[in-house]
């Protein structure tokens, strides 16, 4: 689709609409699928509990996340007098730009990503440290206490969980032995299932031959995202909303945007890693008729699902217990395993 | 174009259509939106009273600490990415010199936690 060979103006043009045509289809594809991710999230937390969720905006309440668009554009955007207004402003700028920044090297289909890095997952793993710069802006800008001190737990939170991500990362790279994202997804073609004989099926995947490294990154990714049961940034009954406090109208909309988009971005890393990205789970004809990206969204969504029900179902950690979780356990952990995976690698005589 | 610019460009280009939807969104509300500003509304918020001080006050070390002791381990992880991916082309040498330096970490790891820098309470 894309021209490769240039000649003259006129195929870098061409190549300039292509590539801004395809960012803006990946970027609304991707808002409005989070609409819909939201509302899910409401109505499963909705269900859980017993009650209906929204449902008076459109048909089942469809529509709920576009009516809070609307409404957060007509609020009143307040700036604090005490604020330093440029770097208050500039943060949910931050915060939502490198969110969504992650999605230029996440492979949605075969070769359907903007840009095929061969470092992509490093480039992903900094871009998601970067998150930090949002949070810590808006809690330093806002003057104001609760701000202050949810910014400084949301960062530590975020930067110890982040060390074992990493580590869950390098286990999987030791067994793909490339940093290309759809590198990782075709290496999971092949697995403990062909192995022993079967045909290529979901038995492939890194989760089963990983699965406590599976765990582990999907506990830390709730961590990582601030998600409940690690929500401690944004707890309500002690810190009232965390960094979040001083803000209004979109600029809360955009931390609120990042944060989901955040989340989506950690669904579709662990698609990518251990559920075999865009594979169908078994590989029969009328599986491998539906396209890439309709596994890849089911994929995603089912992980979504999880933290839906994770965030309905666990109470809230306390803080000691949190830091304790993170470095006096995963992070041992996820160290043994690198450890125990490269040794079972190399003297198996396995490595790829 | 070089191969270079052809995988990175289309970030930039990526980022600069993500950064135009968020400038859109911030924009709005000062455009079609009431701004109506008073001292109340726009004092920092407080459960009610005024600030006592500065909100910038001092804060635990230990947050320091954490910030520390990431760097340290962030660095490590850099240093396995490339590890893990050559893993089959540094042989034996590069898993056993990876395994000492995994060592060396891990007695540093279990001083700083004997001296009690993860402890929170």
């Amino acid at each position: 689709m894309f021209p490769t060979t240039f000649e003259t103006w006129w195929d870098y043009a061409l190549w300039l609409a292509l590539t801004v045509g395809a960012s803006l289809l990946l970027l609304v594809s991707l808002l409005v699928i989070i609409a819909f991710l939201l509302l899910m999230d409401r109505k499963v937390w909705a269900a859980v509990q017993m009650r209906r969720g929204p449902n008076v905006v459109g048909p089942f309440g469809l529509l709920q996340s576009f009516a809070d668009l609307l409404k957060f554009v007509l609020k009143e955007p307040v700036i604090p007098a005490g604020a330093d207004k440029g770097v208050f402003l500039l943060a949910p700028l931050v915060t939502s730009v490198l969110a969504l920044a992650a999605w230029a090297v996440i492979p949605v289909g075969s070769g359907i990503v903007i840009s095929d890095l061969n470092v992509g997952i490093l480039y992903l793993f900094a871009i998601s440290s970067l998150g930090v710069y949002g949070i810590i802006m808006g809690g330093w800008a806002s003057n104001s206490k609760y701000p202050f001190l949810g910014s400084l737990r949301s960062a530590a939170q975020m930067v110890s969980y982040e060390v074992s991500i990493g580590f869950v990362i390098i286990t999987v790279l030791l067994l793909v032995g490339s940093l290309n994202m759809s590198a990782i997804v075709m290496s999971q073609k092949t697995g403990i299932g062909t192995a022993i004989g079967l045909p290529n099926s979901f038995l492939d995947w890194n989760w089963l031959v990983l699965f406590p490294m599976f765990v582990v990154f999907f506990i830390s990714a709730l961590a990582e995202t601030n998600r409940p049961p690690f929500d401690l940034p944004e707890a309500e009954s002690e810190l009232v909303a965390g960094f979040m406090v001083e803000y209004s109208s979109t600029p809360y909309l955009l931390f609120m945007l990042g944060e989901y988009v955040a989340i989506v971005t950690m669904c579709a890393l662990t698609t990518i890693m251990f559920l075999g990205g865009w594979l169908p789970p078994v590989d029969i004809w009328l599986l491998n008729w539906i396209p890439g990206p309709i596994w890849f969204l089911l994929k995603v969504t089912f992980v979504f699902f999880m933290f839906a029900m994770v965030k309905a179902m666990v109470p809230r950690y306390r803080y000691d217990q949190l830091m304790r979780l993170g470095w006096k356990v995963f992070l041992p952990l996820s160290l043994a395993m690198v450890v125990a995976v490269a040794a079972i690698l190399h003297f198996g005589g396995l490595a790829p | 174009m070089p191969e270079l610019l052809m995988t990175y460009l289309p970030i930039a280009i990526f980022i600069g259509v993500a950064l135009v939807i968020g400038l859109a969104l911030m924009i709005a509300p000062f455009l079609v939106a009431v701004r109506n500003p008073d001292p109340e509304k726009v004092s920092a918020y407080e459960c009610g009273f005024n600030a006592f001080d500065d909100a910038r006050m001092k804060f635990d070390v230990r947050f320091y600490l954490v910030a520390i002791l990431f760097i340290i381990f962030d660095l490590e992880v850099a240093f396995l990415f490339p590890w893990a991916v050559a893993f089959k082309e540094v042989g034996a040498f590069g898993f056993w010199s990876m395994m000492i330096f995994l060592g060396v970490l891990t007695i540093g790891f279990i001083y700083e936690w004997r001296k009690g820098a993860l402890e929170w309470d």
